[in-house]
């Protein structure tokens, strides 16, 4: 009866909202909203075809690559800048600024630099994702516990063991929140390089058929980029569930308390 | 100057000056990347010029429009939903699904039901910032301390003046961070649309500078996009402070 209730919870507004959809599209047809039979029927002819290995997967893969590149760069990079004093002082300033720059500016820059390739799209992703990472890793880092930090230092523990050990799990949530953000950004700049500079992939495709007015299609091509991103952020919410299950058991303490 | 400040002022000229020696060594074609102090000058002479204003102006427009609209629906949204727990419960599905859905996937829509006018970058704005900020409300009328708010009930205040006094001073750090992020989204997406789809504005600018290879008007526009967006920042923390002087958050700020 209980799991009967939360379903209902999960399922009735979104049933209830195609519903209004289907609805509204009986009586008369729109020529911009397709019906929601026929939504599902182009859905399956566009995309689970040819086009799901040229187009869609070279842009996951595109996407995969830059979004892990710019973690790394971040993850690496903030750590150094947290963790020295000097180095954070003079190049803070000069972040915020690389961090303010709206990071779609920077397909046509990099258009410019490297031409239209696949290298270009992926350094396009990497630059833009590579901002929130970063700063929030230095933010974490910064923020390190000075007693636990203190311990370390008096157990003798440096180097790499005080990195793996101390820094990165007190970093971790600041640092995943980061991550969180480039996700987002990461499959907007996709979009972006695509449907500004492409010949191929997702954005371009979806373009395309915007242009040629094939309306359902471009619908299809909407409900695509949307269950991408819903299929990150549930990927997201797991692996965050699994690597900071520490801290949020003591949070519940903490709030317990 | 404390050694801090100038330790940042030093790491902003050393960027200049790598980024002046890259063109002028030939590391890479000055045709390219022209030298910053090129780029520089590009950027002062824009600021003569009206043209450059005005899409300033259409910029700006659009981003504030864009972020009042989402802040008002979130903020009424958020509060009727936020003080239901079954509202609360029957939406989380639906919210949890369509607040990932990233905005550029409205592109094409927005093109086909605007053009190139400035609804297109309306509606994508609205529909980042919208989430942003929503999401935060929600979290923040879940906060309310149950015991402040039953001390209001027992003190015979009635619903709207716990909502008054109760729920949107609990709400208003939470609302607060949401605007600061919709505030930096919104001007993503204002220069995505302008970019992408052509409607007017500095990326528009910036993408006709490209293809018509006015090389170092393009890098000087890109630096006006970078100023805006500090400005836009520092101007949301100020904000931020003073709404919130009153809370604990920013006070021991001051005493520290």
């Amino acid at each position: 009866m209980r799991s009967l209730k939360t379903l209902g919870y999960i399922l009735g507004l979104p049933v209830l909202l195609v519903l209004v959809w289907w609805a509204s599209t009986l009586g008369k047809p729109n020529f911009f909203v397709p019906t929601p039979g026929s939504l599902v029927e182009t859905f399956g002819e566009v995309w689970f075809g040819e086009r799901f290995f040229t187009d869609v997967l070279p842009s996951l893969g595109r996407l995969v690559v830059g979004v892990v590149a710019a973690i790394v760069i971040g993850v690496v990079g903030g750590v150094l800048i947290g963790s020295i004093k000097w180095l954070r002082a003079l190049l803070e300033p000069t972040l915020e600024f690389f961090r303010a720059v709206p990071p779609p500016v920077l397909v046509p820059v990099l258009m410019l630099l490297m031409g239209i390739t696949d290298t270009m799209k992926v350094v396009v992703i990497i630059s833009g994702c590579v901002w929130p990472v970063l700063l929030n890793t230095i933010e974490g880092v910064r923020a390190v516990d000075p007693v636990l930090s203190d311990s370390t230092h008096t157990y003798g523990i440096d180097g790499w063991a005080r990195v793996r050990y101390l820094v990165l799990p007190s970093a971790s949530p600041q640092i995943l929140a980061g991550v969180r953000q480039s996700l987002s950004l990461g499959l907007i700049l996709m979009v972006i390089s695509e449907m500004f500079a492409s010949s191929s992939g997702l954005g371009f495709t979806i373009v395309q058929f915007q242009r040629s007015f094939a309306i359902p299609e471009m619908w299809s091509g909407i409900v695509v980029l949307g269950l991408l991103g819903v299929g990150m952020s549930f990927i997201f919410q797991w692996a965050e569930r699994n690597i900071l299950r520490w801290y949020h058991g003591q949070k519940e303490v903490e709030n317990a308390a | 100057m404390p050694a801090k400040q100038l330790l940042g002022v030093a790491g902003i000229l050393g960027f200049l000056v790598t980024w002046e020696l890259i063109p002028r060594l030939g590391l890479i074609d000055a045709r390219y990347l022209p030298p910053a102090s090129e780029v520089i000058a590009a950027l002062i002479v824009d600021f003569g010029l009206t043209a450059f204003w005005v899409s300033v102006g259409e910029t700006m427009k659009a981003w504030f429009l864009g972020l009042v609209i989402a802040v008002a629906l979130a903020v009424l949204l958020g509060f009727i939903i936020g003080s239901s727990s079954f509202l609360r419960k029957a939406t989380n599905s639906t919210v949890e699904f369509l607040r990932p859905i990233p905005s550029v996937a409205l592109i094409p829509l927005a093109v086909l039901l605007f053009g190139v006018k400035i609804e297109s970058s309306l509606m994508l704005i609205t529909y980042a910032a919208f989430w942003q900020v929503l999401i935060q409300v929600l979290y923040g009328v879940a906060d309310v301390d149950m015991v402040a708010n039953n001390t209001a009930k027992t003190y015979g205040l009635g619903r709207m003046a716990r909502v008054r006094y109760v729920v949107f001073p609990t709400a208003l750090p939470y609302l607060m961070t949401g605007v600061r992020l919709a505030a930096t989204v919104a001007l993503v997406l204002a220069i995505t649309a302008e970019l992408v789809i052509g409607s007017p504005g500095l990326g528009r600018e910036i993408a006709l500078a490209q293809s018509g290879g006015a090389i170092s008007g393009m890098y000087a526009l890109v630096l006006a996009t970078g100023l805006i967006g500090v400005l836009i920042n520092i101007l949301m923390r100020f904000i931020e402070k003073k709404t919130l002087s009153w809370h604990s958050s920013v006070r021991s700020e001051v005493i520290v």
